[in-house]
């Protein structure tokens, strides 16, 4: 049997097809962190007077901060002063009025990536907000968005225009005191996106943004909003790549949603970030945090993933059910490989009356890579009626894998009900020569039994974005399988 | 068509086949009959290229060339099916899925164009009507939840989806009602012709009433013991295997 392992293994050995970089000038900073830093950087985005005392702020309390250890993973210490905290590309400073006045150099490196922006974006009708390094750098669909009363623009856009709901909701669901990665993401945000539903209103057309990381020691500190008024619905789609890298970089991103009474948000990710060579050199710190608010009764979160990305995945897209019969979902794949370490999961807060949530987790393990899924139930004395399922299926390939399980749940009331199933099943042999048998490539065979394994989560994504999962976790287990 | 000379195999360390022959021409269709262990199931995925069986001596020519240089899937495309006795689940991945990335790889191989969604989606309702089941069948995982005998004619209708040239039964009508047995009949007799061939491993002649062998062979202790028509499944299915001194013949190998 060893033998059939070390020919599963022949097969994993992936080939990251993003692995590039772009030459566009930087405008960026120094590396290093201090007031100044701050300072320079709230300035440079013309931010009032409000942003800047808030990212101070934030710092000041960071200070304060201890780095989490509790995660199953491991990585070297991180010198925060070695990493810049500011580029901007540099033709990107007059600010393009379509995709015309984008650099072409940028938008080459858009389709390399399988992102061909002007294309792409209008035959699916989905809007791009596409984000280069720390600057958007081309909207699209504006105009059709605006007739609806949607704002999707870049958050350093929305510091200017809409400057109530930034203050209402900045630091809303995820405080500035959250935890450390949140912490230093609230001093040093360079950009993100900024969406709001009005009330009633339901967004014609899915949202997009893509991200990158490009130039040389940037770490990367998107920060989302998205509010969706009263009774409104909105999906919104989070794509990303990055190019191949020597040093481990880091990205701590916040993404913060808020429901209010009766509005549903979709959120769905498919996350390819460079996640190093067969020893985990050079991959991508991915470290997250997202969570959303059911802030009114009868609101919906609903967040689907598929990660397949980074050298270390440290993420636990949450959802605090404080609205009455409110709902939350979380609906997750995680691939890894090689070297790659990840430790994600899930929480869900009940603190309203029959409030739902279900969790369905799928861990896919190859190479020797190391996953664990953590998950967390809290159900508060005043959660009556409170109910939970949760799925963590685990698939291993080859046999050098691992793959763990931490759920913890509290319960503080008695009339709350929650169930946890749990599977770990291997690729087998068996399965593996059926498919060659009929005619089928052994790695497109393990792509298309991982993909079955995970057609649950692949289903809630929206149609493209399903059919690009399925070909990143392809591409991903690329080389592989024997 | 199959030429196999001499063949020898072994499994984990032990040795199953034990200087096997056997010719098969196109069109014809030859049955392997054998005491339980004595290695037709090992035969049959040898000639599939089942990781794990090692040939050890002896070669095996596929229509004019080396059949043991080729990968399984290659194998496949060269129109070698394996209709398992066991045959595994593939929970998530649709029928139709499974059927048609393997059309696909085999039409790409020959050099044809992949089939489109909708001619392949007629083509695959046409060919499980003619294996009694339902199409919902196609939207279903691989073998998922399939009872034992839905899975065989599962089996007959990826055969008749991929029309092999060289249709290996490992044991189909095992485990089969009458009428499953018919349709599984049926489904053989349908892809008969004289360009294809057909390996039929049983137990029961019951089957050969239904699909009539050209040839019967008796496979015991890793090699063919006696060949004749199909009437020697009848005098097997009255006598037994007694008379043909199979175990004089394992006393003196492993004496050997
Ligand atoms: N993986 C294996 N490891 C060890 N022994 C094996 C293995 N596979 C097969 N064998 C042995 O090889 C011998 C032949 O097995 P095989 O399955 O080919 O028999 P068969 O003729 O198909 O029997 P049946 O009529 O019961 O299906 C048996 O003794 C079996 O135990
Ligand atoms: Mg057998």
């Amino acid at each position: 049997m060893s033998e059939t392992n070390a020919e599963v293994n022949q097969y994993i050995k992936r080939h990251y097809e993003a692995g590039f970089v772009t030459d566009i000038e930087s405008d960026s900073l120094p590396p290093g962190l201090n007031e100044e830093v701050i300072r320079f950087i709230s300035r440079k985005k013309n931010e009032p007077e409000f942003m800047l005392e808030w990212r101070l702020n934030a710092y000041r309390q960071w200070l304060e901060m201890q780095e989490p250890e509790w995660a199953h993973v491991n990585y070297p210490k991180i010198d925060y002063n070695a990493i810049s905290y500011y580029s901007a590309p540099k033709s990107q400073k007059d600010g393009p009025k379509s995709l015309d006045e984008v650099d072409p150099e940028l938008l080459r490196t858009y389709e390399k990536l399988g992102i061909p922006l002007h294309e792409r974006a209008a035959l699916a009708g989905v809007a791009v907000d596409a984000v280069f390094d720390s600057v958007s750098v081309a909207t699209t669909f504006k105009e059709k968005l605006s007739e609806a009363g949607v704002v999707f623009c870049p958050i350093s856009e929305a510091i200017q225009s809409h400057p109530e709901l930034v203050q209402k909701y900045l630091g809303s669901v995820v405080p500035v005191k959250d935890n450390f990665f949140a912490g230093l993401n609230s001093a040093v945000f360079s950009d993100g996106s900024f969406v709001y539903i009005p009330k009633g209103v339901r967004c014609p057309m899915e949202l997009s943004t893509y991200f990158r990381i490009n130039a040389l020691n940037t770490g990367q500190f998107e920060r989302t909003l998205i509010i969706a008024d009263e009774g409104s619905y909105v999906s919104y789609l989070e794509g990303c790549t990055a190019p191949m890298r020597d040093e481990n970089q880091l990205h701590a991103a916040v993404v913060e949603l808020v429901a209010l009474e009766g509005a549903e948000i979709k959120y769905s990710t498919v996350q390819n970030w460079y996640p190093g060579d067969e020893e985990g050199r050079g991959g991508i710190y991915n470290f997250v945090t997202k969570r959303g608010l059911c802030a009114g009764a009868g609101s919906k979160i609903s967040w689907t993933q598929v990660e397949t990305g980074s050298a270390i995945t440290w993420k636990y897209p949450s959802v605090i059910l404080r609205g009455d019969n409110s709902v939350g979902e979380f609906y997750s794949v995680a691939l890894t490989n090689n070297r790659q370490q990840a430790d994600t999961g899930t929480k869900m807060i009940h603190l309203g009356k029959n409030t739902r949530s279900t969790i369905i987790a799928k861990g896919i393990s190859a190479g020797r890579s190391d996953s664990s899924y953590r998950g967390l139930v809290r159900v508060g004395p005043k959660a009556e009626g409170a109910r939970n399922f949760t799925q963590c299926d685990s698939l291993l390939i080859g046999s050098q894998c691992g793959a763990h399980t931490f759920p913890y749940i509290e319960s503080k009331n008695n009339s709350a009900v929650i169930e946890h199933e749990a599977t770990t099943s291997k690729v087998s042999e068996d399965q593996l020569f059926l498919c060659q048998q009929r005619g089928i490539d052994p790695e497109r065979a393990v792509s298309m039994i991982v993909n079955g394994f995970c057609k649950e989560v692949f289903k809630e994504l929206p149609m493209e974005f399903a059919v690009e999962a399925g070909k990143l976790l392809e591409v991903s287990l690329e080389g592989s399988v024997g | 068509m199959l030429s196999i000379k001499n063949l020898y195999a072994q499994v984990e360390g032990k040795e199953i086949l034990k200087g096997l022959t056997l010719d098969v021409k196109p069109g014809e269709v030859h049955a392997i009959m054998g005491p339980n262990g004595s290695g037709k199931s090992t035969l049959t995925h040898v000639l599939a290229g089942r990781e794990g069986y090692e040939v050890t001596s002896g070669s095996i020519e596929f229509g004019g060339s080396d059949l043991l240089e080729l990968e399984p899937e290659e194998r496949a495309r060269e129109g070698v099916f394996l209709a398992f006795q066991y045959p595994v689940e593939i929970p998530g991945v649709s029928n139709i899925q499974f059927l048609r990335t393997a059309l696909n790889s085999i039409r790409k191989h020959r050099g044809e164009e992949e089939m489109d969604a909708g001619s392949f989606l007629k083509l695959a309702r046409q060919k499980i009507g003619m294996v009694n089941l339902d199409p919902e069948f196609l939207k279903r995982g691989v073998n998922e939840g399939f009872s034992g005998g839905e899975k065989k004619r599962n089996e007959i209708m990826q055969m008749l989806m991929l029309e092999p040239r060289l249709a290996l039964l490992d044991e189909t009508d095992s485990g089969l009602d009458i009428d499953a047995l018919q349709v599984v009949a049926n489904g053989v007799n349908a892809l008969r012709s004289p360009e294809r061939s057909v390996l039929l491993v049983t137990h029961y002649q019951r089957l050969l009433n239904h699909i009539v062998p050209d040839y019967v062979h008796v496979l015991a202790n890793g090699r063919i013991v006696k060949s004749g028509g199909r009437e020697l499944a009848l005098e097997l299915e009255e006598k037994g295997y007694g008379w043909l001194n199979i175990d004089e013949d394992v006393a003196a190998d492993q004496e050997s």
